[in-house]
């Protein structure tokens, strides 16, 4: 069953892991970005944040990850207000995966150690099997593997830190369709294992594959239930970035 | 020693060089001639006001506390000149006149403790004006170097934040290349000397008369001593800075980059 948030408000009422309330964010050129937004990532679930550039999306995993720190309202993890909670903590419980990988220098073996410095080996390729790799990789340099073996290498670097909640941001805009469909594919395992997914696209056909539940921003803000189905009814949905 | 002075006639002898520039200037219409003369007179006046109360301050009959107070202002001035280098580096004043001071401190004591040198105005002020001069240039470059690696890499920076480091971890690969990058070409010059270049100091004690043997212990102390006061600056500017860039819940804040 897919639930479209905006058009079900109901749906909202299990209790969530990760739980905007509210949430405002003003920028450091005092704009406003995002604007009294609420919403819940429930465990196991695909959890799909769509609409426009700009909506403010990036933003909210942000906020998410503790990158940054909302002007008005609260971020809860399991109920605790991550203002309160240490951020590094935090953040391995929150997992972050960005838009573009991010391979840091040296091979994939020590970029996965600076997720899990004490990572024996067969955890490594345990971890590396799980995103659809292997052990081989272990031993090659991060920055010339492909754009979807690195944005693998680069989930399962975040898995390495044993997150309940895992953001994805726009994860296989930066991908071919093959690599787009592996990546889903891996997202959706993740949910089954009771990881609670946030991916965030702007491609409305991958929302409508992965997401349990889609929640629409416009403009900083939760969108209404008319502009919810206006932005999902696009037939010209903007597929890619 | 037999010292070696120029003299007012030598000076005004020397003077026939900047005429020789100003004829160029003339003959080649660079239209430098006004920027010659106000540079040679600007440095001439700068030169003699600082020599005239030097003499004062380096005078064996002063107090030793008007040499310190010399190096107060040597210290502040250092941080000055710092900040006009490094505009887009946040919070360089007070970072720079700091670590100019923990230099000051840390190798003056060394230098006086050991009794390398005797604690005198003569000693204080040329040792302190050596080191906050290598210091500073250093500074500079790794202040500039920090911001510009942590921007650049700013992806990467946050990347290993979002995954539980700490500001420290995270920002480590990248201060530490930058701190490299400041100390380096101390430790190339330092291999080098003799070979290829006589340093300053020691061309100024040869020219006034003091044995070449003399003069390279005197050289290599004050070498040994650069590298050091090179090392703390530059140690002090980076663990400074970075905390600045990072907030204390381990956040990387926003560097506004000056445009050059
Ligand atoms: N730190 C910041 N300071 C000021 N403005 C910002 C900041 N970060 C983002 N913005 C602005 O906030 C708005 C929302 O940005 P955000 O990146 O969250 O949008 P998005 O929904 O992820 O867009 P896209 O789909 O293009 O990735 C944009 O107008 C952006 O320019
Ligand atoms: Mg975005």
């Amino acid at each position: 069953m897919l639930a479209i948030m905006g058009l079900d408000p109901r749906a909202n009422h299990e209790p969530a892991l990760l739980d905007f309330d509210t949430v405002s964010f003003v920028g450091l050129d005092g704009a406003t970005i995002l604007e009294g937004v609420t919403l819940g990532i429930l465990e196991g679930q695909v959890s799909v944040v769509a609409g426009p550039s700009g909506a403010g999306k990036s933003t909210l995993l942000r906020l998410g990850n503790r990158l940054e720190v909302p002007t008005a309202g609260a971020v809860r993890f399991r109920g605790e207000d991550l203002g309160l909670s240490d951020p590094r903590v935090l953040r391995r419980n929150v997992g972050m995966v960005f838009q573009k990988p991010i391979p840091f220098a040296g091979t994939v073996r020590s970029n996965l150690k600076v997720a899990d410095p004490v990572a024996n080996e067969s955890e490594l390729g345990n971890v590396l099997q799980r995103v659809g790799l292997d052990s081989s990789f272990l031993d090659r340099v991060a920055d010339v593997l492909s754009g979807g073996e690195a944005q693998r290498m680069c989930i399962a670097r975040t898995l390495l830190t044993k997150p309940a909640v895992i953001l994805m941001d726009e994860p296989t805009s930066a991908l071919d369709p093959k690599n787009r469909l592996g990546i889903e594919a891996l997202a959706r395992e993740l949910a089954n294992e009771g990881i609670g997914v946030v991916w965030v696209t702007h491609d409305l056909d991958q929302a409508h594959r992965i997401a349990d539940r889609i929640h629409v921003l416009v403009d900083g803000r939760n969108a209404t239930a008319s502009e919810t189905s206006l932005y999902l009814a696009q037939d010209t949905p903007e597929v890619g970035t | 020693m037999n010292a070696t002075t120029i003299g007012w006639a030598g000076l005004v002898g020397s003077f026939a060089l900047v005429a020789i520039a100003i004829a160029l200037s003339f003959w080649q219409r660079l239209h430098l001639t006004r920027s010659i003369v106000w540079a040679s007179a600007r440095a001439a006046v700068q030169l003699l006001l600082v020599g005239i109360a030097l003499r004062l301050v380096l005078d064996s009959k002063a107090s030793v506390w008007w040499a310190w107070l010399w190096v107060i202002v040597m210290i502040g001035f250092a941080g000055f000149t710092i900040r006009g280098r490094a505009k887009e580096v946040p919070g360089i004043f007070v970072l720079g006149t700091l670590s100019m001071a923990t230099v000051v401190v840390v190798s003056l004591s060394v230098i006086f403790g050991f009794h390398v040198f005797p604690v005198e105005g003569r000693t204080i002020v040329p040792l302190a004006g050596m080191m906050i001069g290598n210091s500073m240039t250093a500074c500079v470059l790794v202040g500039r170097r920090i911001v510009g690696e942590l921007s650049d890499k700013r992806d990467e920076v946050e990347a290993r934040l979002a995954l539980g480091l700490s500001w420290q971890d995270a920002s480590r690969p990248y201060v530490r290349s930058a701190l490299r990058t400041a100390l380096v070409p101390q430790i190339e010059s330092t291999k080098a000397v003799g070979l290829v270049f006589l340093p300053g100091a020691m061309t100024g004690l040869v020219l006034a008369g003091v044995d070449a043997v003399d003069a390279v212990t005197v050289q290599l102390a004050i070498m040994y001593l650069v590298l050091g006061s090179v090392a703390t600056s530059v140690t002090v500017i980076g663990l400074g800075l970075t905390r600045r860039v990072f907030t204390p819940d381990h956040r990387l804040r926003l560097i506004v980059r000056a445009s050059h």
